[in-house]
């Protein structure tokens, strides 16, 4: 597969050794950050005319599903301020390499939890509750604070970004499509990280933190753990890390094997499919359950929501791959094969992301210019009109992502068939059933 | 510890203090009054402290859905309040008081429970003369039952009461109107040798003469604006709201002064001719000025003035009546 090295471009290369290029996007994202949750605590209820609301689920939801994700992985994590005053508390510096001996307790993840099943139940957890959350601003601003506070609060307890990589709810989807994102950090030759004495890369040295991602680069086969924190290129001492532009989805070529990613897979095409139905269906009675969180119906919504996640997807995805004759066990199959699914869910979200974002854009000028509802009008455009955009091609655009998203994950699991020498064809029908119906809800 | 460490740290520092500081400093600087359906609290603050002569400066916003803001007994145009967005709003006051502040938009079930007040301290340049309203210097029982045992078998025509209104042997002035109902001043034609839909018509007529088509569109405007919500656009009591209420059921019950039973609230029917035909002007503005005790209907005393009631009485009883066009 054909690669191009990014950094062999200086001025690439440069700016990603330097830190203060990474820190001057740290601090005006760390303040945008902690605006947003003020803004959400004490500015306008209204939603729409908030900043936590706009700027957070409009405007950076928009950037990564449509953007970050699709086109640079992990580029989203390597911004992030989330992890950060964490980060620089655990360290107890912002530039100088840390002391040798710990600040705080420095403990290893426990074992059972180092997978991405308690992102799974973060993520499900938020999308639960995903109605009120992404309508009102001072349950916004609680959740953006718990999430700061818990990555400062696990940063005390163990040791790296435990919070990035374990906790995160946004982290671990992120993680699983980044491995269809057209960029990498690898490695550029084995043998010099094999024969490297120390492996700064992993556990730091004058030149830099050890990898905050507890990931080891020489290892790195694919996407989904790496941060793109950019560390390693500052303490290899070999300069053998590279930042790549690779074909889309290259990782997917190898499928993984475990469940917790297979399960993400699952999580995000079922969110996406309900929250289509739910979020911009037709149908009043399902967003009265979403929306009266506590209620009877909210918990009925809730049991289907997880059900039709854990139950009812997965089910019919291992009627569909029962069949097929392997000498693998059907838990390895399950796994691999529902690679298949990252690309689609992936493409499942852009579409359904297209639909509120280009209807809701608008009221991203109106809230620049006030952004706590409290009649400022800062770059005169305070009185924006809410405007959808782009209406005409919002039905092109979706069906395009969705069978384009069809075609991509039919791909892949032909890829995936024959990594586990199966049939890839129960694997396409059950994508093409679920395309059509995430077609029929959005169209 | 390196300079650009330190550099970096001060300006986290500083961007954090910014970051939390600026939005804070300015928050605080800009106060607003909120409007929230009064099932989440109503006006906030909901009482505000004015003084004679000096412009009050509001800036009002809404934290939910369309709500309107107007000053009862105040010659003013009312102004929407949008979610979100911040209205702007100057009141000059001639004269110190109590004022009441209410929502002029439906809101919801208790949109009419959305009422603030403004304190207005001074000197009156021009003091007033309080005066009594007429339900109370009749000495109304504004609760007693005054159904009227006998109903018109259709709407009286004013304009059939007009052909037969030379030498009615009754007082025609303002006073005599208010102060008795159809029911009564049907009752005073009865010694004469009209027929009972005649004796109909001449009330019809007499209300007619004792209002004007300014008064009937004005009291027309006030009904859409105010007590359409619950009374219905026809005055059947059939509101949007009434219909909320009868939804809400046990949760839209109220007590009844001095009592424990709870009670359905139900808006009435202006259209009923038993219970209209029986009420006297007079009776009319006791219940709009007052409000109905113990149940939903609001008190209007302190947002309507007399005229605007007076206009609304005559509008109400275009509902049992048939005015000249």
């Amino acid at each position: 597969m054909n690669r191009i090295e990014l950094t062999r471009i200086p001025f690439i290369k440069n700016a990603l050794k330097s830190r203060y290029p990474q820190l001057a996007v740290f601090i005006v994202m760390l303040i945008g950050y902690i605006f947003a949750i003020l803004a959400g605590l004490i500015g306008t209820p209204v939603g729409s005319h908030n900043f936590s609301i706009v700027f957070v689920w409009i405007a950076w939801w928009a950037i990564l599903i449509l953007v970050a994700v699709p086109f640079f992985g992990r580029g989203w994590c390597a911004v992030c301020p989330i992890p950060l005053p964490g980060e620089w508390l655990q360290r107890g510096a912002i530039l100088n390499p840390p002391d040798k001996r710990p600040k705080w307790l420095n403990l290893r993840f426990p074992k059972m939890f180092r997978n991405i099943w308690l992102q799974n139940i973060s993520f499900l957890l938020l999308a639960l509750f995903s109605s009120v959350l992404l309508t009102t601003p001072n349950i916004t601003g609680i959740v953006l604070a718990a999430m700061l506070f818990a990555a400062i609060g696990l940063s005390t307890v163990f040791e790296r970004r435990a919070f990035c990589r374990y906790l995160c709810p946004v982290g671990g989807f992120i993680g699983l499509y980044s491995q269809t994102a057209p960029i990498e950090l690898r490695i550029k030759d084995k043998q010099i990280c094999v024969k490297c004495e120390g492996k700064p890369c992993y556990n730091g040295s004058t030149n830099g933190y050890g990898c905050p991602w507890d990931v080891f680069p020489g290892g790195l086969t694919k996407n989904t753990y790496c941060g793109l924190c950019m560390e390693c290129i500052r303490t290899c001492p070999h300069d053998n890390i590279a930042v790549n532009l690779r074909p889309f989805s290259a990782d997917l070529a190898k499928p993984s094997t475990r469940m917790d990613e297979a399960f993400k897979a699952f999580i995000m095409l079922g969110s996406a499919i309900i929250y289509a139905g739910v979020l911009l269906g037709p149908w009043g009675a399902f967003k009265d359950a979403a929306y009266n969180v506590g209620s009877n119906a909210w918990l009925v919504y809730g049991v289907a929501f997880l059900a039709f996640i854990f139950v009812i997807l997965p089910s019919l995805f291992t009627l569909g791959i029962l069949n097929t004759k392997s000498a693998l066990p059907l838990k390895q199959r399950f796994a691999s094969l529902s690679t298949a699914l990252i690309p689609l869910g992936l493409m499942f979200w852009v579409a359904f992301s297209l639909s509120f974002v280009l209807t809701n854009a608008s009221y991203i000028l109106a809230a620049f210019s006030d952004p706590l509802g409290l009649g400022w009008n800062l770059f005169g455009t305070a009185n924006a009109a809410w405007q959808p955009m782009l209406t005409s091609i919002l039905a092109p655009a979706q069906t395009l992502a969705l069978v384009g998203g069809l075609i991509w994950s039919a791909r892949t699991a032909q890829k995936a068939a024959g990594e586990v020498k199966v049939s890839p064809i129960p694997v396409i029908v059950y994508c093409f059933i679920v395309t059509s119906l995430m077609l029929w809800l959005l169209l | 510890m390196k300079r650009s460490e330190l550099i970096s740290r001060i300006l986290i520092v500083a961007g954090i203090l910014l970051a939390v500081g600026a939005p804070l400093f300015l928050w605080a600087r800009t106060p607003l009054i909120h409007a929230r359906m009064a099932e989440d609290g109503g006006w906030s603050p909901d009482l505000i402290q004015a003084e004679v002569g000096k412009p009050l400066h509001l800036k009002i916003t809404s934290d939910d859905v369309v709500h309107g803001f107007a000053v009862g007994q105040m010659d003013m145009q009312s102004v929407d309040v949008l979610p979100g967005k911040v209205t702007e709003i100057t009141l000059n006051f001639d004269k110190p008081g109590v004022y009441t502040y209410y929502c002029t938009r439906w809101c919801g079930l208790n949109h009419w429970r959305m009422r603030g007040t403004i304190e207005v301290s001074g000197t009156p340049s021009d003091p007033e003369p309080a005066t009594v309203p007429l339900y109370v210097s009749l000495d109304l029982d504004l609760d007693a039952p005054h159904d009227s045992p006998i109903v018109p078998n259709g709407k009286p025509s004013a304009t059939s009461g007009q052909l037969l209104e030379t030498n009615l042997p009754i007082d025609q002035g303002a006073e005599y109107y208010r102060s008795h109902s159809p029911y009564q001043i049907f009752a005073d034609l009865s010694n004469t040798s009209l027929t009972e839909t005649q004796r109909w018509d001449s009330v019809a007529y007499l209300w007619q003469i004792n209002t004007t088509p300014e008064s009937l569109a004005n009291g027309r405007q006030l009904y859409a604006q105010n007590c359409a919500a619950c009374h219905g656009e026809t005055g059947a009591g059939d509101g949007v709201f009434a219909d909320d209420l009868e939804i809400a059921g046990e949760s839209s019950m109220q007590t009844m002064e001095g009592a424990m039973d709870m009670v359905m609230q139900s808006p009435v029917d202006f259209t009923n001719p038993r219970r209209m035909l029986g009420a006297s002007p007079a009776l009319l503005q006791g219940k709009i000025l007052r409000g109905g005790m113990g149940t939903g209907m609001p008190m209007w005393g302190s947002i309507f003035t007399e005229e605007q009631i007076w206009d609304l009485i005559a509008y109400i009883y275009s509902f049992q009546f048939e005015y000249e066009r």
